[in-house]
């Protein structure tokens, strides 16, 4: 397997002018929302709402002003699938469309999905949604095609900024580490990482630089995989089915089903 | 800023409509009728036996149901074979780790059993005429390993959905792990309480009637605990329910579904001849909405 690659996403340098969103709808030929007719949100600038089948980047507009909005401040955000090392789409894809790649990527074989949908309530993350073209689930690929060219992705590739900056992730967790200290070194305390070490499901391949509590920028604080309630889960089904037998032979066996003259009678 | 009980309430909605909702519903009394047509069969007496085939008419039409609705849930129905084969190697497809996978062939098992128990409650009743189908139904040992094989997956259809809600990131869902006890319970509660309806239609006074409704009184109760246990689990996601979704779950699962039709049981003077029929359709209509508050209510935070 090639080295993993992956996204450090800076959100202090991320000026909200959504080339990531272009560049992406455009390499991807995704289609525009009500074929072009859009509507404002009423939410900040950000008319694109949610990452879905259809946006595969997002840039959150995240206003923190005081009532009277004479002070505050705005929290940028370019969001996209977080490729996790321990990935739970990829863990309950029933078909198997769901896959990992050379690059360490998760991809969805949209050849494959039947659009089951169980890979958008696993994600904790709320990446995957069913794009109403083709009726199967679909998210970001990290471009795959251009990867196994050997080109970098249309999203980093267009950001004027480097917030969204790709590589190989040992190169961006060093580069974003560096980061974290040069801005905790110019006073701006609350800087640190989302997802660069292994807490997060394992490391996320799409990392993100934060100066807020991650459930400001609508992260899960604490993201699991679905299969952890597996065990349990099946135990108590099992019980359920042992409880609801017993009660079946208790009453059902010969000397159980006498007649109740309660229920027996005319 | 807003403050979350749970990491679960980041992630999106599936989109599990009526489709599903009618599909836990008709799986549940699809495997519910099998099992208790199994334990009636192998527990009860020669004289309950049109109780029996009546569990096996009903269990492989409602599968039958159940497939074709969840088929036509997907976003690309004609790939439902992609659950079972992986569509490039065709090799089998199978991750037992994934409830929807397992639950895959689970169906598939379930209902080819399901389909033979049918045809031999058909021969038995005399309403097929194919040798072959003789041997499915008694005194043949064919038709107790069927049973017996039948009703495992039987047990296993009736819950697994609520283990497959656990295993994902919703709120409600994936924040207890008790739905596959609860489905599978209220799966026996609804079957009960359609097998009664059947049987009084059919006025039917075989032994396993009582049975059957000392059954559904007992497994009503059982259905009323662990929905409690369900809220208390959910610790302070159970804030959720706290809505019109809440209502409906306490007035037409709690109070219509579960305390009138046990009062209807233990007080068997209010109706008359008419309190069996009238609880067993009540707690057909509250394992109904159950299902509908539960795939709904998850699926609008």
């Amino acid at each position: 397997m090639a080295e993993p690659m992956g996204f450090y996403t800076d959100t202090t340098v991320c000026i909200g002018c959504k080339a990531c969103e272009v560049a992406c709808k455009e390499w991807n030929q995704l289609p525009s929302t009500n074929g072009g007719l859009n509507t404002l949100s009423g939410d900040s600038y950000d008319n694109t709402r949610q990452l879905d089948g259809i946006h595969w980047r997002h840039v959150k507009f995240i206003e923190q002003f005081t009532e009277d909005r004479k002070d505050g401040r705005w929290l940028l955000m370019s969001d996209v699938c977080k490729h996790c090392v321990q990935a739970p789409c990829l863990e309950v894809c029933p078909t198997g469309a769901i896959t990992r790649t050379e690059f360490d990527t998760v991809v969805i074989q949209s050849d494959t999905c039947n659009g089951c949908r169980d890979c958008i309530s696993a994600c904790p993350f709320g990446v995957i949604e069913v794009n109403p073209a083709s009726g199967t689930a679909q998210k970001c690929t990290l471009c795959y095609d251009r990867l196994q060219a050997g080109m970098e992705p249309a999203c980093s590739k267009a950001c004027p900024t480097q917030s969204i900056q790709f590589g190989k992730i040992s190169d961006l967790r060093n580069r974003a580490q560096k980061r974290v200290e040069q801005l905790q070194q110019a006073g701006e305390k609350r800087a640190y990482l989302y997802g660069a070490d292994e807490k997060v499901l394992g490391g996320l391949n799409s990392f993100y630089l934060l100066v807020d509590k991650p459930e400001v920028y609508g992260l899960p604080p604490d993201p699991k995989m679905p299969t952890r309630n597996l065990a349990a889960a099946s135990w108590f089904h099992l019980l359920g089915a042992v409880l609801v037998g017993l009660m079946g032979v208790i009453n059902f066996r010969n000397r159980g089903a006498r007649l109740d003259d309660r229920e027996e009678r005319p | 800023m807003t403050t979350y009980p749970s990491s679960t309430f980041f992630s999106a909605p599936p989109d599990w409509g009526w489709l599903i909702v009618l599909y836990f519903f008709f799986g549940g009394l699809a495997g519910g009728c099998y099992f208790l047509a199994v334990l009636i069969a192998l527990f009860g007496r020669s004289e309950d036996r049109p109780l029996v085939r009546l569990g096996y008419y009903i269990a492989f039409p409602c599968i039958v149901i159940s497939g074709i609705l969840l088929t036509l849930d997907l976003g690309r129905p004609l790939r439902f074979w992609h659950m079972l084969i992986e569509s490039n190697t065709y090799q089998p497809m199978f991750k037992p780790w994934s409830p929807m996978s397992v639950g895959s062939w689970g169906l598939l098992f379930f209902g080819l059993f399901s389909l033979l128990s049918f045809l031999g409650a058909l021969a038995e009743d005399d309403r097929l005429r194919w040798p072959a189908a003789r041997r499915l139904h008694p005194p043949g040992m064919l038709s107790k390993v069927i049973g017996v094989f039948g009703g495992l997956f039987a047990f296993f259809v009736a819950g697994y959905t609520g283990v497959l809600l656990a295993i994902t990131n919703r709120p409600i869902w994936s924040d207890t792990p008790l739905l596959g006890m609860l489905f599978i319970v209220s799966a026996a509660s609804t079957s009960a309480a359609l097998m009664i309806l059947l049987a009084h239609r059919s006025r039917w006074t075989m032994p396993a009637i009582a049975a059957l409704h000392r059954t559904g009184a007992w497994v009503g109760i059982l259905e009323f605990l662990v929905l409690i246990a369900v809220m208390i689990s959910l610790g302070p996601v159970f804030r959720a329910w706290l809505s019109a979704w809440g209502l409906l779950l306490f007035f037409g699962v709690i109070l219509l579904g579960m305390w009138i039709p046990q009062a209807l049981y233990w007080r068997r003077e209010w109706l008359g001849d008419r309190n069996p029929i009238t609880a067993a359709a009540l707690v057909l209509v509250g394992g109904f909405i159950l299902r509908l508050v539960i795939v709904f209510s998850a699926q609008g935070i």
